[in-house]
């Protein structure tokens, strides 16, 4: 079972408490932005096999919104953080890296 | 190929079966083919019988880096239905159903089609009136549904409890020329077929790398070395996204795990397929008497082919109130795939931004029944360089024009 810290609160809390809801730190194009711009915000996805930056909420505990860094051929968790920022703190993108010296690294 | 008949097995039988060939051929790869099929799973052969049998192209090698049908493919609950809203959703579900009825006979090959009849259940008001809605599209797009009432579902599904607490059975829209295949052997008919044909079907032989040249595929990198080709089709379902990447491109995808399990056997007790949408469960009846129940997927990205036991739980807990008798059975097997699911929950067949590379994936979690159709409409996009026929409203580039084939609406939930 698939259990993340959340740091809004700092609970342990499985799967069966939260939301998940994809990948995180997507920029966001409103009216007026090329169709280009528009289908990668709404519909483009990562999905890699290996390190994945995501959104998830704590639905049935704080209820606030965090980001999780996991990877999806493993389901290990490299750490939490909290949602209000544009792209991963760069301790936890280290220890990544040194966890998983092949990969490319965070991409928007 | 030796055709397979009752003769046949007679021969054999009286020659203590020593003269059965293997059904398809294991070569090496050769260094150049027409076209490269990536992924031998039910799409990938399906493409693959169809290039050769409606459009004469034979120079063809299916790629996979597990075994065959080894994928989703072996991992369904095997439901055939064609029951969409959409109209191009119905078309290419349809063509899939209807080349099901004859796939035995075609590729010589038992795959075990059961039309037994698919019912999904309505279980809120809210399902009572969408399935009222397809009947009616389905019957303007020729596909034989209909709606039936509580009393009829009874009458199909005697095991059923009409009234629970939680999920009343309301009624139900009744395909009764959808059913069930044998989800291996079709996948093994093919690969035979195209293997008789002499395509060249090479498992254990993962992609690694795409060869580029101005803007057009010309090859690809293998764990058995290169392979050059004119044209490159991605049939790998989940996986799609990351062999895009290696192509470079984005696909408008995530994966996720979804789940299926099956009891231990018993005698005959449902001689049709149910289909609870509401709850997320799915269950019919094997030949073996084993009950076959399918579920949700999960909420997060995951290429490990496990999913989460809580979704198993909620499957289970809401079935047994709309069948109390299955509540002792024992579960024997459970299991999970990597379906690749898109924002509007139909796939995409079509052009890529690569040159002479052609995609087919997003048939998310239910791609088993469109099989067929599927491979009939992707090797028309192979053979003609162009997304027409069955395929197309399917493109990738829907998601930029707006054109959605919204199932996800239609549906509610995964289908």
């Amino acid at each position: 079972m698939l259990i993340l810290t959340c740091p809004n609160c700092g609970i342990a809390a499985d799967e069966t408490e939260l939301h998940a809801d994809g990948q995180a730190h997507i920029t966001r194009h409103g009216a007026g932005a090329s169709d280009d711009d528009l289908e990668t915000y709404l519909f483009m996805r990562n999905n890699p096999k290996g390190v994945h930056f995501e959104r998830w909420r704590h639905v049935y505990g704080c209820g606030k919104w965090f980001h999780a860094a996991r990877c999806t051929m493993t389901l290990e968790v490299f750490g939490t953080y909290p949602a209000q920022t544009l792209e991963p703190p760069k301790e936890l993108v280290a220890k990544i890296k040194k966890k998983r010296p092949d990969w490319e690294g965070f991409v928007k | 190929m030796k055709r397979y008949s009752a003769f046949a097995i007679a021969r054999e039988a009286a020659r203590y079966h020593t003269g059965w060939e293997r059904a398809w051929r294991s070569p090496e790869p050769k260094s150049h083919y027409d076209v490269i099929i990536i992924g031998a799973g039910g799409h990938g052969l399906a493409t693959a019988y169809y290039l050769g049998k409606n459009y004469g192209i034979t120079n063809v090698a299916v790629i996979e880096k597990g075994w065959l049908g080894g994928g989703n493919t072996g991992r369904n609950t095997t439901i055939i239905r064609s029951n969409y809203l959409q109209d191009p959703s119905a078309a290419i579900y349809e063509k899939a159903r209807s080349l099901y009825e004859t796939m035995s006979q075609d590729l010589n090959y038992n795959v075990m089609f059961s039309p037994r009849g698919v019912i999904m259940l309505a279980q809120t008001e809210h399902e009572i009136r969408g399935y009222q809605r397809t009947a009616h599209a389905n019957a303007l797009q020729g596909v034989k549904t209909e709606w039936i009432g509580p009393e009829r579902v009874k009458q199909l599904v005697p095991i059923i409890e009409l009234s629970g607490p939680r999920y009343p059975v309301l009624g139900g829209l009744w395909q009764s020329r959808g059913g069930t295949a044998r989800h291996d052997a079709v996948a093994w008919g093919y690969a035979r077929a195209c293997s008789n044909m002499g395509m060249d079907i090479i498992q254990q032989c993962e992609v690694t790398g795409i060869d580029k040249s101005d803007g057009n595929v010309t090859g690809i990198q293998t764990t058995k070395g290169a392979i050059k080709c004119n044209k490159l089709g991605m049939v790998v379902a989940g996986n799609s996204g990351h062999l895009a990447d290696m192509a470079g491109f984005r696909l408008p995808l995530e994966s996720v795990a979804l789940q299926a399990l099956v009891s231990e056997p018993i005698k005959p007790c449902m001689d049709v397929v149910v289909m609870a949408n509401t709850v997320h469960g799915y269950m019919s009846q094997s030949d073996k008497g084993e009950m076959v129940i399918g579920g949700g997927t999960d909420g997060f990205n995951n290429y490990t082919q496990r999913g989460s036991f809580h979704h198993l739980e909620e499957t289970v807990r809401a079935l047994i109130e709309t069948f109390p008798m299955i509540s002792r059975l024992k579960m024997l097997r459970h299991w999970g795939g990597i379906v690749d699911v898109t924002g509007d929950r139909s796939p995409i067949i079509g052009t890529t931004p690569l040159g002479n590379c052609y995609i087919n994936c997003g048939w998310g979690t239910g791609g088993f029944k469109a099989i067929p159709g599927s491979g009939w409409a992707m090797a028309e996009v192979i053979a003609t360089g162009e997304p027409q026929g069955l395929a197309a409203e399917f493109g990738l580039n829907r998601f930029q024009e707006g054109r959605f084939i919204d199932e996800s609406v239609a549906a509610g939930v995964a289908h």
